[in-house]
């Protein structure tokens, strides 16, 4: 037996700075008992995917607020498949409008998460969905 | 009335009419607080006041120590400068733009750039995939300038630039395109935010390391003293402070901090204080309690006159002069019925007036989720000429002056914000207190405490706590701006024929200059100048710099 609780690695992929809320979601967790490691701001999608490997995360957090993420989500899924981590679960969280969420979920995001989600609805999603390996 | 009267009154008071209302309806809260968690009395009086010293601490409007304005004459002689932000797509789009908001009768222009542009990458970067002209226009070269200033005389039109990191080389172009304007640069007016510390602290656009970016924000400072006198060239700005999660009082504290590192670094250069503390403005937020806003404006002016006439030994008036451009947080703003930000957008304007600013942004209520359209600029722009021409807010000075509540919580604001400045110095000044995480970790203990506040509900927002629509109801608006994806190719191509068009030889001496200048510490405006001539590239010029001083990374809190 590796680990008990979740990984998650909560992510700021491409050039937007806007981190309020990834660290926001990421001391919440990290609260609640889930293990969190955090990336920092303005990632490349290799570095975010290499984290995803090296972290050996269950669950992968992506945050944006520039609105490049119908850009940048389907590089870091591709990316994902790639590495043969396709079954961890992405989801995204920031500004995003609610009409591209349906089109996240048609390549693969879990769940988007609105401007607006109380941090306690984030928290019970993972702990009902993401269950840490045993 | 002296106070003991007054004492003896409002006792009375409250065990007579105040006890029989208490009695029978308890107050909506037990604690009030203004949105910093200062706490708020019930009843304002003159007790609240008891050292008040009218011409010590508030004074005359143009006059040390500035609490109630800058200027003698302030609105009545000349409005503010209504400044929106705007920038998108390509330098043809964001000309468009800014012909049409002067046409509607905008005095000044405020340039929003593009991400890779803030961190120095040209469109065809890798990291830039994405983001080519997406929150604000695109710059590689000196063309896409030409195109964006084209038909705007830079002789009558003021211009401030939100850049950071590389300032110097936006600055460089402005004066290039000045040039080709027939406009010396002794004439050009504008402002270039310049402000690297709140980019390692809260805005996130940094590129070099803390010691080379504090070098080339000295660079334009020293610079424009000598050959662009009318720039202000460095904005310090506490905006970005609080829309990280800081409070008001952290806002104040840190923006002063910073505003003191700067000084003395400037003064490390062998320049006078009065030589460039002039051109040094200002910019603050405005978030949602009006009063607690209008509070911080008054003591951020009488604080940093203070600390410039005690600490630096200022002779120059102007030196003292707490100048501002400030406006709308747009942290403020929800995408649940967005309609709702036309009203707190009003207030942002409201609290800006109030406070006595230079200038004043005003955000789009669509701002929230996308890139305003532009009628939604139009009316952001409406909002301050309506607020200026029909509310006659602008007929006295400093109208909030006087208040018993206004004026106590001016003075606590002060008390508080000086806590932490000498908190501060005690750590040996703000480049230590962002180096051993002190700031990192106060503004994320507030943003945790504000969210947490909101998820309770114990702060109200319209729409999102309280007053929620059911989520069918509360539809997204159709006709927002969409961002053209083609942007990024065609920007690449432009770059790929000004390259492709350029003096390569030009180029390459210019660059080569450029890093044999950085070599021997010397001003690197001139050579960047010189670069930016030949049409070398933003990311060219930066690369040179990147390879030199190597890249920032900043620690990280949660």
């Amino acid at each position: 037996m590796r680990k008990q609780k979740t990984r998650i690695l909560i992510a700021k992929v491409g050039l937007d700075s806007h981190d309020r809320g990834a660290k926001i979601v990421a001391r919440t967790l990290r609260d609640a008992g889930l293990e969190v490691i955090y990336t920092g701001i303005r990632q490349s999608v290799d570095q975010v995917i290499r984290a995803v490997v090296q972290e050996d995360v269950d669950l992968l957090g992506l945050s944006f607020l520039a609105g490049d993420h119908m850009v940048l989500v389907p590089k870091v899924i591709q990316g994902l498949k790639e590495k043969g981590k396709a079954e961890i679960p992405v989801l995204v969280g920031g500004i995003i409008l609610k009409r591209h969420v349906q089109e996240l979920a048609k390549i693969g995001v879990k769940k988007v998460f609105l401007p607006g989600t109380p941090l306690v609805e984030i928290v019970n999603y993972i702990q009902e969905n993401v269950s840490p390996p045993s | 009335m002296d106070q003991e009267q007054i004492n003896k009154e409002m006792k009375a008071w409250e065990q007579t009419a105040l006890k029989r209302v208490l009695d029978k309806t308890a107050e909506r809260e037990t604690v009030f607080t203004t949105e910093s968690g200062i706490p708020v009395k019930r009843l304002y009086t003159p007790l609240d006041l008891p050292e008040a010293d009218y011409n010590r601490d508030l004074g005359y409007p143009g006059e040390y120590p500035y609490t109630r304005g800058v200027y003698p004459t302030m609105y009545r002689g000349r409005l503010w400068t209504m400044r929106n932000y705007a920038g998108f797509g390509t330098a043809e789009d964001t000309n468009k733009r800014f012909r049409y908001l002067l046409e509607q009768g905008m005095p000044g222009l405020s340039v929003a750039f593009d991400l890779p542009t803030q961190v120095g990458y040209d469109s065809d970067h890798p990291m830039s995939e994405g983001a080519v002209g997406r929150v604000g226009v695109a710059v590689d070269t000196l063309a896409d300038m030409e195109i964006i200033f084209n038909d705007i005389p830079l002789d009558r039109v003021s211009t401030s630039m939100t850049i950071n990191s590389p300032a110097t080389v936006l600055l460089a172009m402005y004066i290039a395109v000045g040039e080709k304007q027939g406009v010396p640069k002794e004439k050009l007016m504008g402002t270039t935010q310049n402000d690297i510390l709140k980019e390692f602290i809260a805005r996130g656009t940094y590129i070099f390391p803390p010691e080379p970016s504090l070098k080339l924000t000295m660079d334009v400072i020293e610079y424009c003293y000598r050959h662009v006198p009318k720039w202000n060239t460095l904005s310090i700005t506490g905006y970005h402070f609080r829309e990280a999660g800081a409070n008001a009082i952290q806002e104040l504290a840190f923006t002063l901090a910073d505003a003191i590192l700067y000084i003395e670094n400037a003064l490390e250069r062998g320049l006078g204080v009065d030589d460039f503390a002039p051109r040094l403005s200002y910019s603050l937020s405005c978030h949602r309690d009006l009063f607690e806003e209008v509070a911080k404006y008054r003591a951020a002016r009488r604080m940093f006159a203070k600390i410039v006439k005690e600490r630096f030994q200022a002779k120059n008036p102007k030196s003292c002069l707490f100048r501002t451009y400030s406006g709308s947080c747009g942290s403020t703003l929800m995408p649940q019925q967005p309609q709702n930000n036309i009203v707190r957008i009003a207030m942002h304007a409201l609290m800006g007036i109030l406070g006595g600013h230079q200038a004043i942004h005003t955000a789009c209520w669509d701002e929230g989720y996308a890139i305003p359209t532009q009628d939604s600029a139009r009316l952001a722009l409406r909002t301050q000429q309506i607020l200026a021409h029909e509310s006659g807010l602008c007929n006295t000075i400093d109208p909030l002056a006087g208040s018993y509540y206004v004026e106590a919580l001016t003075d606590e604001i002060e008390k508080r914000t000086l806590e932490y400045l000498n908190k501060i110095d005690e750590m040996g000044g703000m480049l230590k207190a962002i180096e051993n995480g002190f700031v990192f970790r106060e503004i994320q203990e507030s943003s945790v405490e504000f969210q947490r506040k909101v998820d309770s509900g114990e702060k109200v927002i319209v729409g999102l706590n309280k007053f929620v629509m059911p989520e069918e109801e509360d539809v997204e608006q159709q006709d927002i701006f969409e961002y053209d994806q083609r942007i990024e190719k065609t920007q690449q191509e432009k770059l790929a024929q000004v390259k492709a068009n350029r003096d390569a030889k030009q180029v390459d001496q210019a660059l080569r200059e450029l890093d044999s200048a950085i070599d021997q510490n010397e001003n690197l405006m001139p050579y960047i100048i010189d670069a930016v001539r030949s049409y070398a590239s933003l990311g060219e010029i930066c690369g040179v710099m990147r390879q030199k001083w190597g890249e920032y990374s900043p620690p990280i809190y949660i």
